[in-house]
């Protein structure tokens, strides 16, 4: 404790302050996006956007209706590949507690939770494009529960381990196999957090774009199924917003808002009502 | 096994129920075990689909600094830099930023209050990152080019960082970018190492006269050391492994320059870029090796934040 009162006094209000001002302008990056978005996309927003199709350069007008169908399909895909076997992994990992196995895969789990998306797109395409020879929204679909699987794994165990262990014991001195603990009485008392685990990672998963670059790639069509080349709203949102054409840019502030709404609408959902009083940990 | 397992019923129900038991074991397991397959055909897919260059290059690749596709001749060098460059500023700028706040998160603001702002915070982590490239393209790139970089260039312009033409797009401008997105993370994780610091550890410095911000500094922030790296390091995993926003601002130009208002370009945003036109094995395969360059990379920087961070959580729970 150096120098004189004052002083002291003084570095201490200016410190305090500075570290307010800080949290002011991190919090209103927040605001300054939103309000972009709102202000830009707001202004290009129409009806069309919804119902009709992306329209070459040089046209005024048209849609993005092929991307947010091809964005549904492609993370309801994901999502129904991702979730489930990350649920199941990570009832393994909270419920059947080994040594040496569980670290290993925790340990597994965590690291591919870190890796680039971009990276996780290579996996896809070696794994889909390059056997079928073509961009497909499967392809897209599969990078995209690569990356949802190590969410889900670790914040249904997480949320599994909060369960009290008095729960589990009532239900097996009462009778029930492990299996029947688990299924009637341990993941119901689970259900709220592992539900708001899984709807924060699908909401990730679908702001994803790198990994669709070389795996769904794009599409200013309709397309096929999902053996065919797919468009997604981030996909539509990066290349209209390099493109060089003014009307492009109108349409990728569009896409821009519409893809925002839905994600911060299923995380504030997912926070504030599902989530009331449980702490969620960052994925 | 027969007679006396019939004989008694419970025997039987035993007996069932630990073939659910086993079953629901085996499948959960599967499931667990295909998570470590999963990532060991990731390292095998880019181990295998790197070959070309692996053998052709060696490690010169990572130190050589063409990148020309028509003779094939690929070196990693201005990626490696261009990534390294933009994800330091970034750290330059979101460290103080994010540090300051997790403090005054964790210490000063009511609980009330900071717990709605972190709510805030959290669900800035949460915008895809191509709305952040989206939102620099078209604002943060004008501003740098009309103001930001003419006003560094005329005050800091002695220095060669801040030397050369400017452009807007550029790896300043980058560094800006992921300095935005990586806040959010050191504040979070930052704010929950200084929340697990004893709240013993202050009242002892405040009862001894230090000021508020004595007790913080010199008390607090020691203490919860560990996890502070913590969070610079996974913001750091995050920077280095950030693809479209980077993509969007950085000039995509494989050069490696003093100025940081030069283009340049990252690993993640070549791959983005040319990945999907790559034709020729080799071609492929050299973007297939920057991946994993990338991949260990993100590695190891991730394995030291995730120890440090589960160090402190520890330290904290102890007492």
């Amino acid at each position: 404790m150096r120098g004189n009162l004052l002083w002291r006094k003084s570095v201490n209000a200016v410190m305090l302050s500075v570290t307010a001002l800080f949290t002011v302008l991190a919090v209103s990056s927040l605001f300054l996006i939103l309000g972009y978005l709102i202000y830009y996309g707001g202004r290009s927003l129409d009806w069309n956007f919804f119902t009709k199709l992306p329209l070459p350069p040089g046209e005024i007008g048209g849609g993005m209706a092929n991307a947010i169908v091809g964005s549904l399909k492609i993370v309801g895909v994901a999502a129904l590949i991702g979730l489930p076997f990350g649920f199941l992994a990570g009832v393994y990992l909270s419920e059947f507690e080994d040594k040496m196995f569980c670290p290993l895969v925790r340990y597994v789990a965590d690291l591919l939770n870190g890796i680039p998306s971009i990276v996780v797109g290579l996996l896809a395409w070696g794994l889909v494009v390059v056997p079928t020879r073509s961009f497909s929204g499967l392809a897209g679909s599969i990078a995209l529960a690569v990356m949802l699987i190590p969410i889900v794994t670790r914040q249904t165990e997480q949320f599994l381990r909060e369960v009290p262990l008095s729960l589990r014991e009532a239900a097996l001195a009462l009778g029930a196999s492990k299996w029947k603990t688990i299924a009637t009485v341990v993941v119901p008392a689970g259900s709220k957090g592992i539900l708001t685990g899984m709807i924060l990672g699908v909401a990730r998963i679908a702001g994803e774009s790198a990994p669709l670059l070389f795996t769904a790639f794009n599409n200013q069509f309709w397309g096929g199924g999902i053996t065919q080349p797919t468009a997604s709203l981030p996909v539509m949102i990066y290349s209209h917003a390099i493109a060089p054409y003014d009307d492009w840019h109108r349409q990728a502030w569009a896409a821009g808002l519409v893809l925002i709404g839905m994600v911060l609408i299923a995380n504030i959902a997912a926070r504030l009502v599902l989530a009331r009083g449980i702490s969620v940990p960052r994925a | 096994m027969a007679t006396p397992a019939v004989a008694d019923p419970t025997a039987i129900r035993r007996r069932t129920t630990q073939t659910g038991d086993i079953v629901a074991r085996l499948i959960t397991l599967a499931f667990a075990a295909s998570i470590i397959l999963i990532t060991f055909l990731l390292v095998w897919q880019l181990w295998t689909q790197s070959a070309p260059t692996r053998h052709k290059f060696g490690f010169a690749f990572l130190f050589t600094r063409t990148w020309d596709p028509v003779t094939e001749d690929f070196g990693a060098l201005p990626f490696v830099y261009g990534t390294v460059v933009t994800s330091a500023l970034a750290l330059l700028i979101s460290v103080p930023l994010g540090l300051g706040s997790a403090i005054f998160l964790s210490e000063l603001a009511p609980a009330r209050i900071s717990n709605m702002l972190t709510f805030l915070i959290e669900l800035l982590a949460a915008i895809p990152s191509v709305i952040y490239g989206l939102l620099a393209l078209f604002t943060l790139v004008p501003l740098m080019r009309e103001y930001g970089e003419p006003f560094l260039k005329s005050t800091l312009g002695f220095l060669p960082l801040f030397k050369g033409p400017v452009y807007g797009f550029g790896l300043l401008t980058g560094g800006m970018v992921l300095s935005i997105m990586t806040i959010p993370f050191i504040i979070s994780v930052s704010r929950e190492a200084l929340l697990a610091v004893p709240r013993e550890q202050r009242e002892a410095a405040l009862a001894l006269g230090a000021t508020r911000w004595e007790s913080t500094w010199q008390i607090v922030v020691p203490y919860a050391k560990l996890g502070i790296l913590g969070s610079i390091f996974l913001g750091l995993a995050r920077a280095l492994s950030e693809t479209m926003a980077v993509t969007m601002v950085i000039g995509n130009d494989p050069k490696i320059s003093a100025s940081l208002f030069a283009p340049g370009y990252s690993i993640a945003a070549v791959i983005a870029n040319e990945f999907s036109e790559a034709t020729g094995k080799v071609y492929q395969s050299a973007l297939i090796e920057l991946g994993l360059v990338l991949f260990l990379l993100t590695i190891i920087i991730n394995g030291i934040a995730r120890l440090m961070i589960v160090a402190t959580t520890k330290k904290g729970s102890k007492r």
